[in-house]
Order: C-alpha cells, then sequence, then structure tokens
C-alpha cells in the first residue's frame, strides 16, 4: 500500500498527489513513468513522474480526471492509500552539456516537462519554456516551470491568459525569429506532439517527445504500447516514453490510443450511475 | 483393504463440463476425478518393479508408491509421497504435459492407455485441499537471506525448498500479483487461481516475504540487493518477451500479443469488465496465429469471452502441433476451427486502423529442419484472405533483457537467456538461474526442477560461505 502524503488541486479535474514510495524516489529520473492501481479489481494506470524528492521519499504525479479510473482517483484524499504503485519504469532522460533548449508543454504535458526542464536548468543550460493550455483555469505549474527556466511563455487556447493561440504558434515565431536550440523537448496531446515536431523538422533541431500509448505492465511483456519509431516497432515502455520527435508515426499512435473508446464509455456511464461519491453532490 | 487389479485398457475418464456450456465460462473444465475414480484408476497401476514411469518424471515423484496409497485408500499417504519431490501438485496434476512425460514411459501404453498419472495426482492434492492445508512449522533462521527474483514456478519452487532450510527468503515480483505465468498466462478454466493462491500463501507461511510491484533492474539491481545483505541471489524471471511475426499491419488495432490478451484477461479480469476496470476487445471473429499451449490458451478465452468463430492458424499440420494432446483436443470439442499449413503473410486494416481481415498463404511440408519436424513451405500463388475482427499473436517469447541489462557480470547467451552450469549457477558470484529465462518457454514442472536444483546448489555454497 502506497500512501498519498498531500493532494492539491492544480485546476478544474487537474489533480497533483504527493505519494510516499521511498525506493521508487531513490531510483526515478527525469521522463520516467509510474505505473499504479487503486485497488484490487482496479485498471493498471501509467502516470509520468511530475517531480520527485530522494531524501523525502516522495514521488509526485498529476493526472487529468478524464475516465472512469482518473475520476474514482479524484476522489481519494491526503491519507488515503494505493494498492500498487510500479516504478521507476522507462528510460530516463540524459541530456549532454546542452547550452540552450526549448520546453513546450500542452495541458497535462506541463507535469512531465517540468523534471526535464528542472534538471537542464541544474546543469546550467539555458532554458526557454512554452507553456499552454486551453483556458487560463486549466494552466498548470506556472510557478514551477517559470522557476527553472530562464524565460517562459504563455499561451491559452481561448486567450484568457498569455498569448492567444496554441503553444505552436509561439515555438514558430521563435524559429523564424532565427532562435537556434541544441533541443527542443515537446510533451502534450499527441496532435500537438505530431504538429510542432513537424514545424522543428525543417530546422534540424533534435526534438523529444514523450509518448503516452495504453499500457498493461509497463515492463516489455505485453507489447500494447507499441509504437512505430522511425519504421521500426518499439515498446513505448521499456524503450521510452522519451522518442525523436521526428521519427514517431503520430497517427499510428493517435488511431492505436482509440482502441478501448466503447469501453472507456461504457466504465464512466457505470461509474457515474453507480453509488461513487464524486457524482452524489 | 483389498486392492485388485482393474485390468481396463482405457483410462477411468474424467468428468468435464460439458463443451457447450463451458465454452460460455471460465470455470474449470476438467471436474477432477471422485474418490471412486481415483481409486478404480490407481488399481490399474501394475506397480511395476523397475517402474518406467518415474524416469519420465522431471522431479522423480514416487509414482507407484503414491497410486499405490490411492488404491488404498490412504489419500494423506498418497500426497505426502507426491510432496517429498514435488511442492506443487495441485498445479502440476493439471498443467503438465504428462503424455511426454511420466504416461508416455507406463508399461501400459503397451496394451492401451497408460494410467492417468497426472489426474492421480491431481485427485491426491485436491483432496489434501478439501481437508485443509495445515499450516507448516516454519524453521528457525539460519541467520542468512536470499533473494528470489520472480514469482512463477522457478522463483516459487526455490523460495519453499530455501524457507524450510531457514534461510531468510524474499521474493520480489514485478506484477501485483505473485505466480508468473501460473497467474497471467494460463486461464482460469484450467487452472483456478485461487490454487496458484493457496500455494503462494503456503510459501509464505513457510516463512518467505513476496514483495509485489518490484520490477528487478528497475527500482533495484542485484548489486543492490547484495549491498541490502542478501547473501544469494535467484533469478527466475521468466521468458515474457512477446515476438511479433515483422509482417504488415501488426500494429492495427484489435491485434494483440497472447501475452498482452491473456494478461488482460487472467490477471486484469477483464472477463468481468465493466465490474473489473480493464476491458479487452474481442470480435465476432477471432485468429490466434500459433499451435502451442499459449495459442489454445488465447483461443478458447476468446471464445469464453464471445467470439462467434476462433480460428487457430498454424503453418505446419497437426502432428507438429506443440500444445498438449488434451489441450487441443479440448479446444476441438469447443468448437475451435484448425487451420492447418496456413501462413499469415499481411493484416489488413479498415480506415479507423481496426483489423477488418488476414492474408494468408497455404503451406507443404517440404525436408527436416533443425528441430527434426519438417519445414513449412510456402505455396506461391496461394493467398487468401480471411475476414477477421480480432488477432492474437501467439507466435512464442524470447527472455526480457530489461534485468539482464541492468546487471554487471551476467553472461547471456546469443538468444539473450542466462547462462548457467547445471545446477543453475551463473557467471556472477552468488547469483543463480532457473527456468525459462535460462532455457526459454518450457514447462512450469521444468521451471521447478531448476528451482529445486538452484535451492540445493545455493544451500551448498552458503553452508561454506
Ligand atoms: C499461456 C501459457 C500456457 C502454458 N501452459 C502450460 C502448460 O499447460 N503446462 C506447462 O507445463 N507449461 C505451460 N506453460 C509454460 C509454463 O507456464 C512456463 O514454462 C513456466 O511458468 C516458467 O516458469 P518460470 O518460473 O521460469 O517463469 P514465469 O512463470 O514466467 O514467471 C516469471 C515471473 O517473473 C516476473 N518477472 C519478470 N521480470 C521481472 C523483474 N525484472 N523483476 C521482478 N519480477 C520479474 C514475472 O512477472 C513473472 O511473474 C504455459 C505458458 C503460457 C504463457
Ligand atoms: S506496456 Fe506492456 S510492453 Fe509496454
Amino acid at each position: 500500500m502506497f500512501q498519498i502524503l498531500d493532494k492539491q488541486d492544480l485546476a478544474p479535474s487537474i489533480k497533483q498527489f504527493v505519494i510516499d514510495a521511498p525506493l521508487v524516489a531513490q531510483k526515478a529520473q527525469p521522463g520516467q513513468f509510474i505505473i499504479l492501481r487503486i485497488k484490487e479489481g482496479g485498471e493498471r494506470i501509467p502516470l509520468t513522474i511530475a517531480d520527485y524528492d530522494a531524501k523525502q521519499g516522495t514521488v509526485t504525479v498529476v493526472f487529468q480526471e478524464v475516465g472512469k479510473t482518473t475520476l474514482e482517483l479524484g476522489t481519494l484524499k491526503t491519507g488515503d492509500y494505493l494498492a500498487d504503485f510500479v516504478g521507476p519504469l522507462g528510460e530516463g532522460v540524459k541530456f549532454k552539456n546542452h547550452k540552450k533548449v526549448l520546453g513546450i508543454g500542452g495541458g497535462l504535458g506541463v507535469a512531465p516537462l517540468y523534471p526535464k526542464l528542472k534538471i537542464l536548468h541544474q546543469q546550467g543550460a539555458y532554458v526557454e519554456s512554452i507553456i499552454g493550455a486551453k483556458t487560463a483555469d486549466l494552466l498548470i505549474m506556472e510557478q514551477q516551470i517559470k522557476a527553472v527556466s530562464n524565460k517562459t511563455h504563455i499561451c491559452t487556447d481561448d486567450g484568457t491568459k498569455g498569448r492567444h493561440g496554441f503553444v505552436t504558434v509561439v515555438l514558430k515565431e521563435l524559429l523564424e525569429q532565427g532562435e537556434k536550440y541544441d533541443e527542443i523537448i515537446i510533451i502534450g496531446p499527441p496532435i500537438l506532439m505530431k504538429i510542432a515536431a513537424e514545424i522543428t523538422k525543417p530546422y534540424g533541431i533534435p526534438t523529444m517527445v514523450s509518448l503516452n500509448p495504453i499500457m498493461v505492465d509497463g515492463t516489455g511483456m505485453c507489447g500494447g504500447c507499441r509504437v512505430t519509431v522511425g519504421g521500426e516497432t518499439k515498446f513505448a515502455c521499456v524503450d521510452g516514453p522519451a522518442f525523436d520527435g521526428h521519427k514517431v508515426d503520430f497517427d499510428e499512435l493517435m488511431k492505436r490510443l482509440q482502441t478501448y473508446k466503447t469501453e472507456e464509455t461504457t466504465a464512466l456511464h457505470k461509474h457515474k450511475g453507480g453509488n461513487c461519491k464524486c457524482h452524489q453532490q | 483393504m483389498p486392492s485388485t487389479i482393474n485390468r481396463s485398457k482405457t483410462k477411468t475418464p474424467m468428468p468435464a463440463q460439458d463443451p457447450k456450456k463451458r465454452s460460455k465460462n471460465f470455470g474449470e473444465v476438467a471436474l477432477g476425478y471422485t474418490q471412486e475414480d481415483a481409486i478404480n484408476e490407481a488399481r490399474r497401476c501394475l506397480n511395476c518393479k523397475k517402474p518406467t514411469c518415474m524416469q519420465g518424471c522431471p522431479v522423480q515423484v514416487q509414482i507407484p508408491q503414491f497410486i499405490k496409497h490411492i488404491a488404498q485408500q490412504n489419500f494423506q499417504k498418497a500426497i505426502n509421497t507426491i510432496k517429498q519431490t514435488n511442492s506443487l501438485p495441485a498445479i502440476c496434476g493439471r498443467v503438465c504435459p504428462q503424455e511426454e512425460q511420466c504416461e508416455q514411459k507406463c508399461i501400459l501404453t503397451k496394451m492401451g492407455d497408460p494410467v492417468a498419472i497426472g489426474r492421480l495426482e491431481r485427485f491426491a492434492a485436491d483432496w489434501e485441499r478439501e481437508q485443509g492445508i495445515k499450516t507448516p512449522e516454519q524453521t528457525p533462521s539460519v541467520g542468512k537471506k536470499v533473494a528470489i527474483i520472480g514469482s512463477g514456478p522457478a522463483g516459487l519452487t526455490c523460495a519453499g525448498d530455501l524457507a524450510k532450510i531457514g534461510y531468510e527468503v524474499t521474493v520480489f515480483e514485478a506484477f501485483h500479483d505473485p505466480g508468473g505465468v501460473l497467474i497471467y498466462g494460463i486461464p482460469e478454466f484450467r487452472l483456478p487461481k485461487q490454487i496458484v493462491k493457496q500455494e503462494v500463501d503456503f510459501i509464505k507461511q513457510l516463512g518467505a516475504k513476496v514483495k509485489t510491484n518490484m520490477v528487478m533492474g528497475k527500482i533495484l539491481t542485484i548489486d543492490d540487493l547484495f549491498k541490502k545483505g542478501y547473501d544469494a541471489i535467484f533469478i527466475g524471471t521468466g521468458a515474457g518477451l512477446p515476438k511479433f511475426m515483422n509482417i504488415p499491419g501488426e500494429n492495427h488495432l484489435g491485434v494483440y500479443s497472447a501475452n498482452e490478451f491473456l494478461t488482460r484477461i487472467n490477471l486484469m479480469k477483464a472477463y468481468n469488465f465493466p465490474e473489473t476496470d480493464t476491458p479487452v476487445k474481442v470480435g465476432k471473429k477471432v485468429a490466434v496465429i500459433g499451435g502451442g499451449n499459449v495459442a489454445m490458451d488465447s483461443a478458447r478465452c476468446a471464445l469464453r469471452m464471445g467470439a462467434e468463430e476462433v480460428y487457430i492458424i498454424y503453418r505446419r499440420s497437426e502432428q507438429e502441433m506443440p500444445a498438449r494432446k488434451e489441450e487441443a483436443e479440448h479446444a476441438k470439442e469447443e468448437g475451435i476451427i484448425f487451420n492447418f499449413l496456413t501462413n499469415p503473410t499481411r493484416i489488413i486494416g479498415d480506415e479507423n486502423g481496426w483489423v477488418k481481415g488476414i492474408e494468408c498463404i497455404k503451406m507443404q511440408l517440404g525436408e527436416p529442419d533443425a528441430s527434426g519436424r519438417r519445414r513449412p513451405v510456402p505455396i506461391e500463388g496461394s493467398e487468401y484472405i480471411l475476414d477477421m475482427d480480432t488477432v492474437v499473436i501467439a507466435i512464442g517469447t524470447g527472455p526480457n533483457p530489461l534485468l539482464p541489462k541492468a546487471t554487471s557480470g551476467l553472461q547471456l547467451n546469443k538468444y539473450g537467456y542466462i547462462d548457467t552450469d547445471e545446477n543453475g549457477k551463473t557467471s556472477k558470484e552468488g547469483v543463480w538461474a532457473g527456468g525459462d529465462i535460462v532455457t526459454g518457454s518450457a514447462t512450469v514442472i521444468l521451471a521447478m526442477g531448476a528451482g529445486k536444483k538452484a535451492a540445493q546448489s545455493i544451500h551448498e555454497y552458503l553452508q561454506n560461505k
């Protein structure tokens, strides 16, 4: 059992848990993820590690309430326990002597972007960031991102905060202005990563994305997480989740993410129709 | 008690669920002998002076002796005899390929059916369980610690044997439930999970600790374990890396590896969805590619998940099929359709990426290959298309590199399996390995045998340390 030491509402429907998981915290690296299960009979869901503290023995995860499992997760409170919490999984990302980088986070993607920018900042790189959300309310971790960035651009789709428009608009401008980066890191919904990677490609700037396919075990034993990268099949849970954004077949990823659409709706309806606390009010 | 010989040439039939009924539920297929059945069958045994059956058993169960006890209605003695050398009889009695092992060597095969040794083994184990297994006494600690990585039959057997001697044993398992393939692979209708759970509980009662959610190589390395004071380590991580065919269309929606398909159904209990939270997609027409136990299990699961037509597509002929005969028979009874000498060449998808068909080519048998089986060769121009909604690929597995990659000084063979000597000792000091991670996909009983041998060797090593 793994205790939730702290719960924060980062935005309506976006929540942050700090979990007591000392062994995971000791080994965690930026870019890695965990898999959790709320209880017996529950689903195994992967969440990217948003922060970790080896001394405190804690791992931070951020999630958005979109389906049955995440909604149920959102009803848990500080002091409650998760049945299972496995990690750290996936390959950690390592950066070599970067002088200047650009980090782009869209929506929930800002959370997994943070530990990468944090380590780059600690390594002395010049960190520029673009973070965005649909609307001002849904923009998360702005202060943390600013704390590890030399310069931060903020965008909202509806213009309620920062620039009116997608993060990709700012990206395009920066590149057109002739800004050079050793690497660009893009994390967000697959469609955002796809478009952003297409923008950086003609400039030949190494572009890292972090993929979120459907997973079961997270250890390479099921192949459910397979993605095509550079024409080859890779297992995102062990070969990734970070990959070269110029090589990923995003269309296939987006299709595969639809596999359980009907079942997700069934589960959600049942959940909402049931006696769960989250919808009683 | 007079135990007259039963001269029947055929095995006492195994009571089983009706094929029509069982193909719709996950309840156990073979229901097990009654006491009368068991005694009747046990009386077929000639109690040979030189029992050839025992040569066929990888863990040398005293077969004629335990069968004699059953014939004499002394069931406690029967199970005690089995347990001297086999710590998981309820499991082995259900899933061992007896027809290639003990039963193949039975003298009665010269005249008819062999004695149903597997069914009798299962009977004895089930009888004991129904009486309520006594909690074993824990052996006082000898003050040394052993770590076991992986909780499949290899790891559990090694853990049990070492705990009995008094070692402080901790089993580290990546999944949230222990049991390895017994839990995530072999379906409920062949091996009820309650039985696996009881075997794990028994090993815990012997004093072994079981830590789940521990992906070793990630959360802790082998060297970390030594630093934490473990004196020896056994690796029994199995052969869990799914193989794909590398044909076009394998990433279409509705294409599964058998590992994923079976894990969703067995470990995650997708058959109870939406009571449980993990779904699986099973369409009306399902193709399972492969001819082993894993393929049979996948096909029979698909049927139970509501598929209307389930096909086994196998590139060789029925004779070469590696699945246990009983499983293939059961599958046929349930209505699985077998397409032999057929190989898929491409999986066809619709505009949204969902599987809609599979292109196959007919094969014929040519010259024998390295395995001694006749090599299947494609018949040019014989391609045809089968409409399908779901495809499950069950063509084998390989070693998962996750732990070896994180371990220095561990010698692997060219396929990535761990190299060991005949006692399971690896090239790394204090580290043993056994089961599928050494041999490649094999059987429960061979994995157990490897766990046992390694336990003995670890004990010798630690006594002298
Ligand atoms: C569907 C199916 C049906 C089968 N049917 C039969 C049958 O009827 N009869 C028969 O005799 N055999 C059968 N087999 C084969 C048999 O199950 C295996 O040979 C046997 O289970 C191997 O045992 P093992 O202990 O080596 O490994 P496994 O049972 O594979 O167990 C390995 C365990 O190690 C864990 N693990 C892996 N990596 C790590 C890590 N890094 N850290 C921690 N834990 C880890 C895994 O999660 C797993 O629990 C079948 C196999 C399958 C897949
Ligand atoms: S999640 Fe199963 S292999 Fe990646």
